[in-house]
């Protein structure tokens, strides 16, 4: 395999053959067209066959005994074991168990060949670029799904006391539109751009574990189709956060929510540990601490919160499963378990999670800004602190969710201190953002607006966060819509402004086609207006006294529930423009990209496009770091040859070693 | 072209930064601030909006500040509007004073709140927040009326221990005294929101919460929601309540436990939690064996002898 990287090599610099063929297993010849083998639709036979299988079982098991729900007259043990069994066999549809299961029996497991084609895209594929467009797809679904939810909730409270929808399907969209954005966001961008940016910005063939990089995207996709079948079973009437006793009288979705936190959680942790130990050990040769990019840091943030929080979640989801189905005891204080351990399991992960959805965000700016500003990172290593102090902190505040919960009262002191020390290493990211626009050369590209837009969303954000930090505020702020506008403005006007930032930065890369600008600022602005225009007039909505999550309020507030209303229908509206320019530049009209359209110093940014299977023809000597803008003496950020800068770099890696990704 | 004086940029955006700052802070002290949730109708409701007009003048110039910056930088140093391409400068890639100044600052911003925060919460016994049962912060006074609010799906309902723990869906209190709410749940986790009271207390099951707050000479009408998702007519959980003024609230409560004595009798006597718990799976109304007629933790309530 030769690869022309387009770089003519430099005198002295050795050229050849040196490296490019690789040791591998054999592999066998395969010779029947890709639809025959397991993809998307065995996957999905699979699933089917695998629900009707658990759902006989549990009917055999338990259909004798008076289930916990009731209401929906479903059997809950028929209905999670269905869910179980479903996601086993998706997971064996779509072949992830082919190679533990060829292992377990001692034969040497096949590994196919690398595929071509649009086919690899439904296939269980090892290779990270493949994935990471897998989770892209997925989380875009992911999200237009749970954002018709969001209007539909808009829908309702347009008018105070008139009804769209009856109380329990209200409940029942808001509980689905809260469950699958957090799902989403989750892996929003560990998902797509962690996946598939890691190792070219790292300079590495792949990342660490193939397998259990796909496997994570599998159980995510897993995850979507899970949460989906709450709606068929009736919902639940819990909202994202699940809290026990209602998760215990509630009907068959709440099954849905619980295995679905379990199955996303799963590939959560598989996927946060993939990306930790790749950035850990798979840097290549040259690539310091101090020189690996900031977005590589917030994903190795990132994924220590992913490894470290998610198992409690699907710990406390399994405990809620027991409740429900063998009767156990774990939240029903009648029987000497507590609600409270609910509520303190779920926000140790919970809290965690909210920096899970933030840090990428940050990570994405900080890595544009240097690229639209030609200018070095400001505060590089107080980027790379700030990141890992929040991560740190993100540990210890989960209890200001509880401050009039009635849970270890006497700890609210100390919960408002972490709470508000936290805002110190965010106040770290602003500090590089805003240092690095001084004296720059500012060039307003799309992803550059998206960068700016995420800077002033997250501020109100984050500001409103020190209000709910106070407890004397937050006993009129708690579970208001002030909280809601509060993480929205985080969330949504953090990481999703920031998601879609990488969306239009890093498309040209990973599609070899550039979406078009011109659309893509109309998308920005009109996404910016209406973001602001729908979650501003909600902090007034809360500070007034609406609760959140309610289908009726007061009549003297619904003037600013219209005009959020109003907001949410034309958010929608602007994404509308963002995929219409995704069908058009990728689809109808495909515009070839110039190779490195932002002239980014990025090592993401040096190597073909489509970039090949192996990355990188020879593993790199990483030079410097890729934010010398307007450096008097530019240096190169790394030599792809790989030859003579071994020396300078005095890395002691042999650069030849390709190792086989799968 | 003769070179023109560089442009002093930070003395530029400070002085922007200080003029709208100076103006706009006292413009939303004076005419916001009066104004803002919960309002001023107990001890509470004066603290949440005294502590959110400190913390408002506080955010107010540093979100100005960081929207001045932002303008400034994308309005002087934009690429379209000329200008040599930026030359990394030994401080462009970071400024240790800038950055020790930047971090000091935060962190003497954050501690002060963390303070001013934990006298706020301390000293107003609570400030209207759910403390649980052993409440650590309470008032000094011993003259607290003791109101019960129970929650169950889906609505609320008040006991008046004091008052021959007579039950009723009406919340009816007395001008400038001190209340204890004593919150709980029949089923799951509810929330007790009195909104103008500046009172939020979560209501569990087998739990009793309690929160407290004053109030002051104003009467009126006040709101309640319940404030935590609890099932499908969560939304429709709210009544009304009165503050009424001692008098009238005497006479109202004497007349109902008159009036309601028969079907108080019917009710389960009066306890601190509803819920059987392990200890008392076949009933019991009271789990921890304590007392609710106990002078010291009712404040002189008498038990009624029927």
């Amino acid at each position: 395999m030769t690869i022309d990287s387009g770089r003519r090599p430099a005198a002295g610099e050795p050229v050849g053959d040196v490296g490019v063929t690789r040791p591998g297993p054999t592999r066998r010849p395969t010779s029947r067209p890709a639809w025959l083998g397991q993809h998307l639709g065995t996957a999905v036979v699979g699933a089917v066959a695998g629900y009707a299988v658990g759902h006989w079982l549990g009917n055999q098991i338990a259909s004798a005994y008076p289930n916990t729900a009731g209401a929906s007259g479903l059997n809950d043990t028929a209905v999670v074991l269905g869910l179980a069994f479903g996601v086993v066999g998706w997971l064996a549809g779509i072949g992830a168990l082919n190679y533990p299961l060829a292992k377990l029996v001692g034969r040497e497991p096949v590994t196919p060949e690398p595929q071509q084609g649009w086919m690899r895209y439904f296939k269980y594929s090892t290779d990270h670029k493949v994935v990471g467009m897998q989770y892209l797809v997925t989380v875009l679904v992911f999200f237009f799904t749970a954002g018709l939810l969001a209007m539909a909730i808009r829908t309702e409270l347009l008018t105070p006391a008139n009804h769209f929808f009856g109380p329990d399907i209200y409940i029942a969209v808001v509980g689905e539109h809260g469950t699958m954005m957090m799902m989403m966001a989750s892996s929003a961008v560990v998902g797509p751009l962690g996946n598939y940016l890691v190792p070219l910005m790292i300079g590495s063939r792949r990342t660490a574990f193939p397998r259990v990089e796909a496997a994570s995207y599998w159980f995510f996709a897993a995850g979507y189709l899970v949460i989906l079948t709450a709606l068929p079973l009736g919902g639940f009437p819990t909202g994202w956060t699940g809290y026990a006793p209602l998760q215990t009288q509630s009907a068959g979705g709440m099954d849905s929510y619980l295995v679905g936190f379990g199955v996303i959680g799963i590939g959560m942790i598989l996927a946060g540990f993939n990306l930790a130990v790749t950035i850990i050990h798979f840097r290549a040769p040259g690539m310091t601490w101090n020189r690996v990019p900031v977005f590589v840091w917030s994903m190795l943030a990132t994924a220590a919160l992913l490894t470290l929080a998610t198992p409690t979640l699907v710990a406390a989801g399994l405990f809620g499963v027991l409740d429900r189905t063998a009767q156990t005891a774990f939240y029903v204080t009648e029987h000497g378990g507590s609600q409270f351990l609910w509520q303190n399991l779920f926000w140790f992960f919970g809290h965690p999670e909210v920096y899970i959805m933030a840090l990428p965000g940050f990570g994405i700016v900080a890595e544009m800004l240097p690229v639209f500003t030609r200018k070095p990172l400001f505060g590089y290593r107080v980027a790379a602190a700030g990141m890992l102090g929040v991560a740190l902190l993100s540990f210890f505040v989960w209890q200001h969710h509880l401050f009039q919960s009635g849970i270890n009262p006497d700890m609210r002191p100390l919960f408002m201190l972490t709470t508000e020390l936290i805002s110190i290493p965010t106040g770290f990211i602003f500090l590089v953002g805003l240092g690095t626009l001084y004296k720059a050369r500012i060039r307003m590209e799309v992803p550059m607006l998206f960068a700016l837009g995420m800077y002033f969303n997250f501020l109100i954000g984050g500001v409103t966060g020190v209000f709910l930090s106070d407890v004397p505020v937050n006993v009129t702020v708690h579970g208001s819509f002030f909280v809601m506008a509060h993480f929205h403005y985080t969330i949504m006007g953090g990481l999703i402004f920031a998601l879609f930032g990488g969306i239009y930065y890093w498309t040209p890369k990973m599609t070899g086609r550039m979406l078009d600008q011109k659309w893509g600022k109309i998308h920005f602005w009109t996404m910016f207006v209406f973001f602001n225009l729908t979650f501003f007039p909600l902090f007034i909505v809360g500070l007034l006294g609406q609760p959140r999550r309610v289908f009726e309020y007061a009549a003297n507030l619904q003037v600013w529930n219209d005009i959020s209303s109003t907001g949410a229908f034309l958010l929608g509206a602007s994404f509308l423009i963002f995929v219409g320019n995704v069908v058009w530049t990728m689809v109808i009209n495909p515009r070839t990209a110039p190779a490195n359209p932002w002239a980014s110093n990025g090592l993401e940014w040096q190597t073909p496009t489509p970039v090949p299977y192996f990355n990188f023809e020879r593993i790199p000597v990483v030079l410097n770091d890729p934010y010398h803008y307007g450096d008097p003496e530019p240096a190169p950020v790394a030599d792809l040859g790989a030859g003579l800068a071994m020396a300078v770099a005095g890395a002691t890696a042999d650069p030849s070693t390709g190792l086989d990704p799968r | 072209m003769p070179d023109a004086p560089a442009p002093r940029h930070f003395r530029r955006m400070v002085a922007v930064w200080f003029v709208l700052s100076a103006v706009t802070d006292p413009l939303f002290y004076f005419l916001a601030g009066p104004h803002i949730p919960p309002g001023k109708m107990t001890s509470s409701a004066n603290g949440a909006q005294f502590d959110f007009n400190v913390l408002f003048i506080i955010a107010l110039p540093v979100v100005i500040a960081v929207w001045v910056y932002l303008g400034y930088a994308i309005w002087t140093w934009r690429a379209s509007r000329g200008g040599p391409e930026p030359v990394a400068g030994p401080y462009s890639r970071g400024h240790l004073g800038l950055q020790t100044g930047w971090i000091s600052v935060s962190t003497v911003i954050v501690l002060g709140l963390f303070v001013f925060g934990t006298y706020e919460l301390v000293v107003p016994a609570g400030a209207g927040g759910g403390e649980g049962p052993n409440p650590i912060w309470s008032p000094a006074s011993k003259q607290i009326l003791p109101v019960q609010v129970i929650a169950q799906q889906w609505m609320f309902t008040y006991r008046y221990p004091t008052y021959g723990g007579f039950e009723t869906r009406n919340l009816v209190l007395p001008a400038d005294t001190n209340v204890a709410f004593h919150v709980t749940s029949l089923d799951v986790i509810h929330d007790f929101w009195a909104y103008q009271l500046g009172v939020k207390a979560d209501a569990n099951p087998g739990q009793d919460d309690v929160a407290y707050t004053s109030t002051g000479s104003q009467l009126g009408r006040f709101m309640v929601r319940c404030d935590e998702l609890c099932g499908i007519w969560h939304g429709a959980m709210y009544n009304t309540g009165h503050i009424e003024s001692a008098a009238a609230f005497q006479s109202w409560a004497t007349t109902q436990e008159q009036t309601l004595a028969a079907t108080t009798k019917l009710l389960p006597p009066f306890a601190w939690t509803y819920t059987p718990d392990a200890n008392g799976a076949d009933g019991g109304f009271y789990p921890d064996n304590r007392d609710p007629y106990n002078k010291v933790e009712m404040y002189g309530a008498q038990k009624v002898t029927s």
